[in-house]
């Protein structure tokens, strides 16, 4: 879980509006839908470094609860927003225009488990990683695995088309939801894409999906299930030069092979995992790849003699290969609880997500390192090399004065070299509110404005996550009438 | 479409050398110039269709009769091996991205019936090819589109990196829309590598207890009496997987008959079992649940609140109705 950090400053409370609102509110959820302090403060934040205050916290337990309170807002004329885990690191869950936050974590049960179709119908607020567990006796699983599978939630997944190591191989969210039962911001409920070969028409479900709820609220999908591979081995290479690291995650690719993940860590990295995790990671090291090859027995053993080959034409330091099961997971434990182990170094971080072509790795972590060092932060380098996804994480302390405003200027720095190295704003964060007024350094204001139209087809009224994704002003219109609350950062 | 000419890992036009900046920036000018010319032909007035080679004419309907037809440019624009990425303009064949991307071992599974084909018609139609099974949907090969709209602009959507969830996913919209929300003008795909062996199997075996065999399979085409099985990867594991299949009743093959190319039944993957013993020439693909058939096939219907929702994502984004008129997807 990341130590986010925000201000919450409690905006002049229109008391009669709420009032009626959380009365109407209650008429369908009783005491499901609250608005004490305590509680409101709880949903004001998410993983980012943003935070403003919800007017109510709802928990429905079915979509006719989560249509009813689409349907009370609007009439209210109220902004909602669903919120799953609240992990996301962009700002989508950060309640904006004092709205009604629905919260779909008693939305949380497996419905069915489709063998003969390879689906699993799942409510939004199940965990990623029970359900997971849940499959696994089947011997299938659901590929996406963000580092923060432990506690997030189906739900955010889809709202932000999440990815995680494994990704590299099997893709992002999207590839992996087949179906969605999805409330609209008309309250009418209704379900995109299919469990059929070809749904007929325009791709809903993959507008939905990474739609970070700007587009309706999804209370079921129909996930696909991915078969656990019969062969897994985890390798970990250290090198004494990241720029050596970097080139064998290029070479690997070039080889013809797609690991299932290729992971990077750089030394800072190392060694706060290794104190945290005692995996055993090479603390003297400038940097490990984490290489996972998985499937069949033959390919794999192939692969694995061919990353042997790329370590030795790069001066790996060692080939590790993980013995067994155990190993493995350990190998892993590390990897994946990296982002808790910076406070081992500084209280708090701002962990940044972009992507840039692989041939590019090297000289964009280098500008990483002199953008924090610029700022007087600490980068510390921990993401998935093989699909080019950056990770860069800026450790520090948020009781020094004016670290604010340097953190998000190296934020931005960040990204900016990332674009200007031929990459993207976000490789599985989203946009959320973090990245919003970037969208314009990778897209045209036409662009921008196209992505509009199509949002503005499903929410004319604006009120389904308002002032999320598209920098306001890409549209002459109305649309974006909501008052953003004094404190929020958007 | 200049915003990203500044960047240094530009690549080079096709025969261009390479690792000089000024390639590098003629390249990105040239795509841009190829990309505008294709945006004045399609203009912001009248009704326009765009025709590839035609291999799916008749899907959701043809153009109405006097609409004038644009083509998208062709050309294989950027390959990076490395970057398992490839750049091309959208009226390329699929015929030539093919044997352009063969020269380094890498393939992009579009696999229509017909590999000449355009790369804009067949993700306009949205039609994934009989590797799905291993390789999913065509749509999860986009990463970025560059298509002309109604008023005759350009739109960028996705990102040129093998990972990106910057923004609404319009590429996904315009994947499978038959070119009634924008025409294709260019598209970076995802690539592959071309696996180390390939085998079909053929036999009566039961199709469905061999998907739940197999770990991973290509592709299993069923006619209702005979199977053909597509086994791809290490050569060694191939042999292996093979080898369960014997017993089962399914022995080495060139391939399977030609595929039906006119109809296209989607049904759920299960409900295929229930397809034995009916009559006509069918192939189905098992665990996707689509049927290819001689016939043309009624598309389902579509629920009423995505219907109103498609009708207002055209109206929108194409109020004149002017980007093929006459086809619908729906």
């Amino acid at each position: 879980m990341p130590v986010g950090y925000g201000r919450v400053v409690a905006s002049e409370i229109e008391g009669a509006a709420d009032a009626a609102l959380l009365a109407d509110l209650r008429g369908v959820l009783g005491d499901r839908a609250r608005d004490n302090d305590f509680e409101r403060g709880l949903y004001s934040r998410d993983g980012s470094i943003e935070g403003s205050s919800p007017a109510i916290v709802c928990l429905p337990t079915s979509a006719a609860d989560v249509a009813q309170i689409v349907r009370i807002c609007r009439q209210h004329r109220r902004p909602f927003l669903a919120r799953g885990s609240g992990t996301g690191l962009a700002g989508g869950a950060v309640p904006v225009g004092r709205p009604v936050v629905v919260a779909t974590s008693k939305m949380d049960r497996i419905i069915e488990v489709d063998i003969a179709n390879r689906i699993a119908w799942v409510e939004p607020g199940v965990l990623n990683l029970d359900l997971s567990r849940a499959l696994s006796p089947l011997g299938f699983h659901f590929a996406p695995d963000p580092s923060s599978q432990q506690v997030c939630s189906i739900g955010g997944n889809i709202a932000n088309n999440s990815g995680g190591p494994h990704c590299l191989a099997y893709g992002v969210t999207t590839a992996h939801v087949a179906a969605l039962e999805v409330v609209l911001p008309s309250g009418e409920i209704t379900v995109f894409g299919g469990v059929d070969a070809e749904p007929p028409g325009f791709d809903l479900r993959g507008l939905f999906v990474g739609s970070e709820g700007t587009m309706g609220i999804a209370t079921k999908a129909a996930v696909r299930l991915t078969p656990n591979a019969p062969t897994v081995r985890t390798l970990l290479l250290d090198f004494d030069d990241v720029s050596e690291g970097s080139a064998a995650v290029s070479a690997i690719i070039a080889a013809g092979l797609v690991p299932s993940a290729l992971e990077m860590m750089d030394q800072r990295a190392i060694e706060i995992v290794e104190a945290f995790a005692h995996a055993g990671y090479p603390t003297g090291a400038a940097a490990v790849l984490l290489v996972e090859l998985d499937g069949l027995g033959g390919g794999v053993e192939a692969g694995v003699e061919i990353v042997r080959e790329v370590a030795e034409r790069h001066h790996a330091g060692h080939v590790r290969v993980a013995a067994d099961d155990a190993e493995r997971a350990l190998l892993w434990k590390g990897r994946k609880n990296a982002f808790g182990a910076v406070a081992r170094i500084k209280p708090d971080y701002y962990l940044h997500d972009t992507v840039v072509p692989r041939s590019r790795l090297t000289e964009v972590l280098e500008k990483v390192y002199r953008i924090a060092d610029a700022y007087d932060l600490i980068a510390v380098n921990v993401f998935h090399a093989g699909d080019g996804n950056l990770h860069p994480i800026l450790a520090f302390d948020r009781r020094e004065p004016g670290v604010d405003e340097r953190v998000k200027a190296a934020g931005r720095d960040i990204v900016a070299a990332s674009i200007e190295a031929g990459g993207v704003l976000s490789g599985e964060h989203g946009i959320g509110l973090e990245k919003r007024d970037y969208m314009g350094m990778l897209f045209s204001t036409h662009d921008m404005y196209t992505q509009d139209l199509v949002r503005e087809t499903f929410d004319p009224d604006g009120l389904a996550n308002p002032l999320k994704i598209i920098p306001t002003g890409s549209r002459c219109s109305d649309s974006f009438h909501q008052h953003v609350p004094e404190g929020a950062w958007v | 479409m200049n915003r990203r000419s500044s960047g240094g890992s530009e690549p080079q036009w096709e025969g261009a050398s390479t690792g000089s900046p000024d390639a590098g920036a003629s390249l990105a000018a040239n795509i841009a110039a190829e990309v505008t010319a294709f945006a004045h032909e399609v203009g912001s007035c009248d009704p326009v269709t765009v025709v590839g080679a035609q291999a799916h004419w008749d899907v959701g309907g043809t153009p109405l009769a006097g609409t004038r037809e644009v083509r998208a440019p062709a050309g294989v624009w950027e390959h990076e091996p490395s970057e398992m990425t490839v750049r091309c303009g959208a009226g390329t064949t699929v015929a030539d991205l093919s044997a352009h991307l063969a020269q380094t071992g890498q393939m992009v599974p579009l696999d229509p019936a017909d590999d000449a084909a355009t790369v804009g018609g067949v993700l306009a139609c949205g039609f994934s090819g009989h590797r799905r099974l291993r390789y999913g949907h065509v749509r999860d090969l986009v990463l970025q589109t560059r298509h002309v709209d109604a008023s005759g602009k350009v739109v960028t959507a996705g990102g040129p990196t093998v990972k990106n969830v910057s923004g609404y996913d319009l590429a996904r919209l315009l994947v499978g829309s038959l070119g009634t929300l924008g025409l294709l003008a260019e598209v970076i795909l995802r690539t592959l590598p071309v696996p180390a062996a390939s085998q079909w199997l053929t036999g009566d075996g039961d199709p469905f207890a061999a998907f739940d065999l197999l770990y991973r399979p290509s592709s299993i085409l069923w006619n209702g009496s005979h199977a053909w099985i597509l086994l791809e990867g290490d050569p060694a594991d191939v042999a292996a997987e093979a080898s369960k299949l014997e017993p089962a009743g399914f022995a080495p093959c060139d391939g399977p008959p030609p595929i039906p190319a006119v109809g296209r039944e989607s049904m759920r993957p299960s409900d295929l079992r229930a397809l034995a013993g009916t009559g006509g020439e069918w192939l189905a693909e098992v665990g996707i649940g689509l049927v290819h058939r001689h016939e043309a096939v009624q598309a389902a219907p579509v629920a009423p609140a995505n219907a109103l929702l498609m009708d207002q994502l055209k109206q929108r984004l194409d109020p004149d109705n002017r980007l093929n008129p006459g086809r619908r997807p729906w």
